[in-house]
């Protein structure tokens, strides 16, 4: 953990959606930062308000029917009160987004080229002709064959890895600070997923990004990252440095996500761990714990529970959880 | 003009236009294996043709009267006859052709560029700005065609620059309503969002990633809007509203005609064929490329061409 200021730093991110049958609260309170270099990850299950609160933080929900509080300020200055012009001029050049699915992120009508040449062109000061060089050398570095000869080529002409390496190439085409990957290895198979993940921990270490990588494979977070924030409901129940948050889960529904995930080579007698239940709605969140209902530990009836603030349980580790003391771990 | 035209051409809506040089090629190439829109494509060419050479392949001058000649039919000297003045029917009929594209390209050109428009920042922009423009594009699309370009020539006064303008008003809800249709569709595409996040402003949004893609409707409605502002000039210029003589144009030759119909039945007759033709050449045109432009339609379309 450097001691030097975050280059992003989320701050009480909330989202509000206006549905029909009333207000979903979709992300509550949120608050994280990442250090230049680092790798935070947001794991939580579907629904959690992972990816609403990415798409918010770079201001990219449609506003209304998302109403979006707090602050996100990026070297300090804070994107939720951006004009969209200043917008603009940030988004992919010094903050980018790679999506979860390549199949549909990428323009069929456009080449390749073109659409990799667009952000540069928005961007740096480049001519044309620069650009393109520009785009080869990133087309290069995401490790695609021949990018020369592929810049003219359309999309439909690539596989699936391939668009996402693309899509990479096309997020860190101008060196942004940092660079949120939603589900970027979701819609991959096994082998092309660590691909993936190797190549961004790889372009990371060359270029000195962060990275939030937001997922819901635990076996990712572990390879890759430096932070860990636990998301459910719309909240961040638990935050941690990695090998603490495998070690060391101080918050009942991180350990039960610990718990669910299956381990190679040990022979399993029982079923697979779940956690029992459903998450709430978030058009009538309960009061108090979001996770009351399903959790393995709870001591006292829900009307005790007041909202939980996450709160210092070791160094750099934060829990929100009035049972999650260090004895009542592991219930 | 009688069905709704947002069914007529929404099948292709988002379909992904890719590789557009060999797409059109490809296109072309479906075109002519159904034996209609080939026709259609080939009687177009030939007007096409005709619209820019005419003047040159005619036998005589359009406007050149010949009062010994008058009411002949057709024969080697005439081959669609003459008319009251004299006049050779089948160089008028060559001319009119002229004035008929010209009417046709600059009213669809009206109607294109003011429909698009509306119908992107509609569609994209949605809420007050969708509510206040598709509303004005409703009210424009309840009146009859021709009832709405007679009331706007009404007041612009006749002549074929304001039967351009009318003509062209009242196409625009129909390529309106279309872009707005297949904007709506296209915006949610993640690609959009994408450019969203790489920086991308909403008119380069617009102009790069939603316009190319909701081309394929556009272009079919086009064709047939050709066929229907071609319709509205002939019923405008019969109507005396249109194209001012001595120019020649096919509702004024209808128009002529009508008085005769008994003893030079060649004066209407010809101009009538005319109109008839070229607007089924661009319905065909246009029903094809609905067909080649249709994703889902194409390989039904591919198997039916080799079987013919």
């Amino acid at each position: 953990m450097s001691a030097s200021e975050p280059v992003l730093s989320v701050r009480n991110l909330t989202v509000e959606i206006g549905t029909r049958r009333g207000t979903a609260r979709v992300v509550n309170d949120i608050s994280y930062d990442v250090h230049r270099g680092e790798t935070v990850a947001i794991v939580g299950e579907s629904g959690s308000g992972k990816t609403v609160s990415a798409l918010a933080l770079m201001r990219l929900l449609p506003e209304p029917p998302a109403r979006v509080g707090g602050r996100v300020l990026l070297d300090g200055v804070d994107l939720l009160r951006g004009s969209e012009r200043e917008l603009c001029r940030i988004r992919g050049h010094r903050i980018a987004m790679v999506f979860q699915d390549p199949m549909t992120s990428l323009n069929p009508v456009l080449t390749i080229g073109q659409q990799l040449v667009e952000p540069i062109r928005l961007h740096l000061p480049l001519t044309a002709g620069a650009a393109r060089d520009r785009a080869v050398e990133m087309l290069h570095l995401v490790g695609i064959p021949a990018p020369r000869h592929r810049l003219d080529d359309y999309p439909h002409q690539f596989s699936g890895g391939m668009r996402q390496r693309v899509m990479i190439a096309m997020a860190l085409a101008c060196d942004p600070e940092v660079l949120i990957a939603d589900e970027a290895t979701t819609a991959l198979d096994v082998t092309t997923q660590a691909q993936i993940v190797e190549l961004v921990a790889g372009l990371q270490d060359r270029m000195g990004m962060a990275v939030v990588w937001i997922t819901h494979d635990l076996g990712v977070v572990a390879g890759i990252a430096d932070r860990v924030a636990v998301m459910y409901a719309g909240q961040v129940l638990e935050e941690a440095p990695v090998d603490a948050l495998y070690e060391d889960p101080r918050h009942p529904y991180t350990t039960g996500l610990l718990a669910s995930v299956p381990t190679p080579g040990i022979d399993r007698p029982h079923r697979l761990f779940a956690i029992p239940g459903l998450p709430p709605d978030p058009v009538a969140l309960p009061p108090g714990c979001p996770f009351w209902d399903r959790c393995a530990v709870r001591g006292e009836p829900r009307a005790e529970f007041t909202p939980q603030p996450l709160r210092p349980v070791g160094s750099d580790h934060q829990v929100a959880c009035s049972c999650a003391g260090p004895a009542a771990r592991h219930g | 003009m009688t069905d709704d035209p947002e069914d007529r051409a929404t099948p292709g809506a988002g379909a992904p236009i890719a590789e557009h040089r060999t797409r059109t090629r490809e296109t072309i190439g479906i075109l002519l294996t159904n034996r209609l829109s080939a026709f259609g494509l080939v009687v177009m060419g030939l007007l096409i043709f005709t619209a820019v050479f005419g003047s040159m392949v005619a036998p005589y001058d359009p406007t050149s009267v010949d009062i010994p000649a008058r009411l002949s039919g057709p024969s080697l000297d005439h081959p669609f006859g003459t008319d009251n003045l004299g006049r050779d029917v089948f160089s008028r009929v060559l001319a009119g052709a002229r004035v008929s594209f010209q009417v046709g390209i600059v009213a669809v050109g009206i109607s294109l560029t003011m429909g698009v428009v509306t119908g992107l920042v509609a569609g994209f922009y949605s809420g007050a700005a969708d509510a206040v423009l598709m509303r004005a594009m409703d009210m424009l699309f309840a009146f009859p065609a021709i009832l709405l370009a007679i009331a706007v020539l009404a007041v612009l006064g006749p002549g074929i620059t304001n039967a351009m303008i009318a003509i062209g008003i009242v196409y625009i809800p129909i390529f309106a309503r279309i872009t707005r249709a297949s904007t709506l569709v296209v915006k949610e595409e993640l690609y959009v969002r994408a450019a969203r996040s790489v920086g991308a402003s909403d008119l380069r949004i617009l102009r790069r990633h939603i316009l190319p893609n909701i081309l394929a409707p556009i272009i079919v409605q086009t064709s047939l809007s050709l066929a229907f502002a071609i319709l509205a000039e002939a019923a405008l210029s019969f109507l005396g509203l249109g194209v001012q003589r001595p120019t020649p144009a096919w509702g004024r030759m209808l128009a002529e005609g009508r008085d005769f119909v008994n003893q030079a039945p060649w004066m209407g007759i010809f101009p009538g064929i005319a109109v008839f033709v070229t607007v089924l050449a661009f319905n065909f045109v246009g029903d094809g490329l609905r067909d080649a432009l249709d994703p889902k339609q194409k390989s039904v379309i591919e198997s039916r061409g080799r079987a013919v």
